[in-house]
């Protein structure tokens, strides 16, 4: 028992240190990144490690005067639009899958989550082409579409998924009482969804936030680029301005960050049911 | 590396558990030879087309934006496209033809095999088994509060996150340079994305870093979902954490492995973002992956016909990884 007690202890302290070592591994570049989002060219050159002098709001001004105002404000249009048509369709499409039964419904079923297997970039040339085409080229409907269109194969495998598990004895008997599909729907299917409802829609703002390939193919001009594309012209445009850089990275990536903190278990809820089904 | 020490065995999972509406509890227990039969609404070949209306949106949106452009490309690789006139011709197989013969074509699959084998080694090895150190913890706090904080890098974007270690790898202000300087190593300084030689590791590593929470996350559930019993029961038997890992956990997490394993792959021949925040494919091309030279090829050079030709590639193992997928989930599950 000793003996045991003792390999205990040690490999007791050695999994804490490797944990805590990990920490800094993940946090530090992180802080690095926050920190050098208030320091001068100047500074940053001279010592990266050191802590800024001050802490001056300006490159964050200047950071939101040379664009990632507009850069924020078309993250936040094309997020939200995305999501709420993404959810909808797809709560829809799984209720249409689950409560009704409908002719060649498993064929219908395969259609749209099979959606799940195709990479966006195989899509890609044709894509522009359509785009182009339609008039739709480097416009906010360009990404509105492409994020709800791809993701509403795996939007609507995990609301279904939940669904199938929920008793449909509760639609049948709103039905029997006289409500119509659409109210049972409305009434008492979907609230039943509220918890896979809210994990679906942080996955997808977490997408359409980062996304990253869409938006630099579809979008060219300043009011109509995303936070991430907007990121890397800031940088090219600015040329070696890094602190303003930092600023704007740190603007991109805390909204996410806090939203990952504020809803972590319906977050780790849909990871979870989307990888395990 | 041992048994979750306390018997919650999902805290990260609970409320998300719903609560059923009064009514709805009523309709529930309400016997069902109580309720009448089924409406006029179920029945009538017109009336089931009508419900077709739910699923119309997405079955709409689908097949013009991710299935109809999955066929065009198709088509689009047999084809030589004249950026000038707009016009294009009918080439064959000629496409593919170049796309073989294409050195780059070449290396860009080689380093998304190279992307695949490293994360797996990472994302899925390694994090499994840190995975198991976290859920060892006698303290639930911390364990909440490793796998949030290992998480982070992960909701950050992979362009934010790309865009760090570009400024990290950077021989002059980067902090990876003056880090090993600092401790000695500063023989090892250095052009971290500057020199073929390092550049697509540099690229992968910080891939690793930004993803190896979001695997962590997913196993360290898994391991919730493991009866604590069974540790009790191996730990009784004398047997030490090393062991209790290789004989309890890994045979049970082996379907979010297998599952891991693939979603990993899928992921590593889909990169993009990463390597083109960091280097667009340079130097002299030795870090392209197939998604930034189809993007190079379509769209810098104007090679369409030649970009989907890349596309298909990227579509067919996809595809096969895809397939892999659904067998392997409706083969077996681990059932308690």
């Amino acid at each position: 028992m000793t003996r045991t007690g003792f390999l205990g202890a040690v490999m007791r302290v050695f999994v804490w240190a490797f944990l805590l070592a990990l920490v800094v591994v993940v946090v530090y570049p992180l802080l690095w990144m926050v920190l050098n989002g208030f320091k001068t060219n100047a500074e940053l050159f001279g010592n990266p490690f050191a802590l800024p002098l001050q802490l001056d709001w300006e490159n964050y001004a200047d950071a939101w005067n040379r664009g990632v105002s507009d850069y924020l404000a078309a993250s936040v249009l094309v997020t939200v639009t995305s999501t709420i048509a993404t959810v909808f369709i797809s709560a829809w499409a799984a209720y249409g899958l689950t409560r009704v039964t409908l002719p060649f419904g498993r064929i219908a079923s395969g259609f749209i989550l099979g959606g799940l297997m195709l990479a966006p970039a195989v899509a890609l040339v044709p894509l522009v082409r359509m785009f182009q085409a339609m008039g739709l080229y480097n416009t906010f409907w360009a990404l509105l579409i492409l994020y709800t269109a791809f993701r509403i194969p795996f939007t609507t495998f995990l609301i279904r998924a939940y669904m199938i598990d929920l008793p449909r004895e509760v639609d049948e008997a709103a039905e029997m009482d006289g409500a119509s599909r659409w109210t049972a729907f409305w009434r008492i299917t979907l609230p039943m969804c509220k918890p896979i409802i809210i994990s679906t829609v942080i996955l997808h703002v977490l997408f359409a936030w980062n996304e990253y390939l869409f938006a630099m193919v579809f979008t060219s001009g300043s009011g109509v680029q995303t936070l991430p594309v907007g990121l890397t012209s800031l940088m090219s445009k600015h040329g070696t301005d890094y602190p303003v850089v930092f600023a704007g990275m740190v603007v991109a990536a805390l909204p996410v960050i806090a939203l990952f903190f504020a809803s972590q278990r319906y977050f780790i809820k849909g990871l979870s049911e989307g990888i395990g089904k | 590396m041992s048994a979750p020490q306390t018997t919650q065995p999902s805290e990260t999972q609970s409320g998300a558990g719903f609560r059923l509406p009064p009514t709805v509890t009523e309709a529930i227990t309400t016997p069902r030879g109580q309720r009448r039969r089924r409406g006029p609404r179920s029945g009538g070949v017109l009336g089931k087309i009508a419900e077709y209306a739910w699923l119309l949106p997405a079955l709409v949106v689908l097949a013009v934006f991710v299935y109809l452009p999955l066929v065009q490309n198709v088509a689009f690789s047999t084809q030589e496209w004249d950026i000038y006139s707009g016009s294009s011709a009918f080439v064959g197989l000629e496409n593919y033809d170049k796309l073989f013969r294409d050195p780059v074509f070449w290396t860009a699959l080689g380093n998304n095999v190279l992307y695949s084998a490293l994360s797996i080694a990472f994302q899925v090895g390694a994090a499994l088994v840190l995975a198991a150190m976290i859920e060892s913890l006698r303290s639930i706090r911390w364990r909440k509060a490793l796998r949030a904080i290992y998480f982070v890098p992960s909701a950050i974007s992979l362009t934010v996150a790309g865009l760090l270690f570009y400024f990290i790898y950077e021989p002059n202000l980067g902090m990876l340079n003056h880090l090993l300087d600092a401790v000695g190593l500063g023989f090892l300084a250095q052009p971290w994305l500057g020199q073929e030689s390092t550049a697509m590791v540099s690229i992968i590593a910080m891939s690793q870093w930004q993803g190896f929470g979001y695997s962590t996350l997913l196993f360290a559930v898994a391991i919730q979902r493991i009866p604590a019993e069974l540790y009790e029961a191996a730990s009784l038997d004398g047997i030490g954490p090393i062991r209790r890992f290789f004989h309890v956990t890994v045979p049970l997490v082996r379907e979010m492995t297998g599952l891991m394993v693939i979603v990993t792959i899928s992921g590593a021949f889909q990169v993009f973002n990463e390597v083109m925040v960091m280097t667009s494919g340079g130097p002299n091309n030795s870090t392209q992956v197939l998604a930034t030279w189809l993007y190079r090829s379509g769209f810098v050079r104007n090679d369409f016909g030649y970009a989907a030709a890349i596309a298909t590639v990227i579509f067919v193992v996809t595809l096969l990884i895809a397939l892999a997928q659904l067998w392997y989930t409706r083969r077996r599950r681990v059932e308690f």
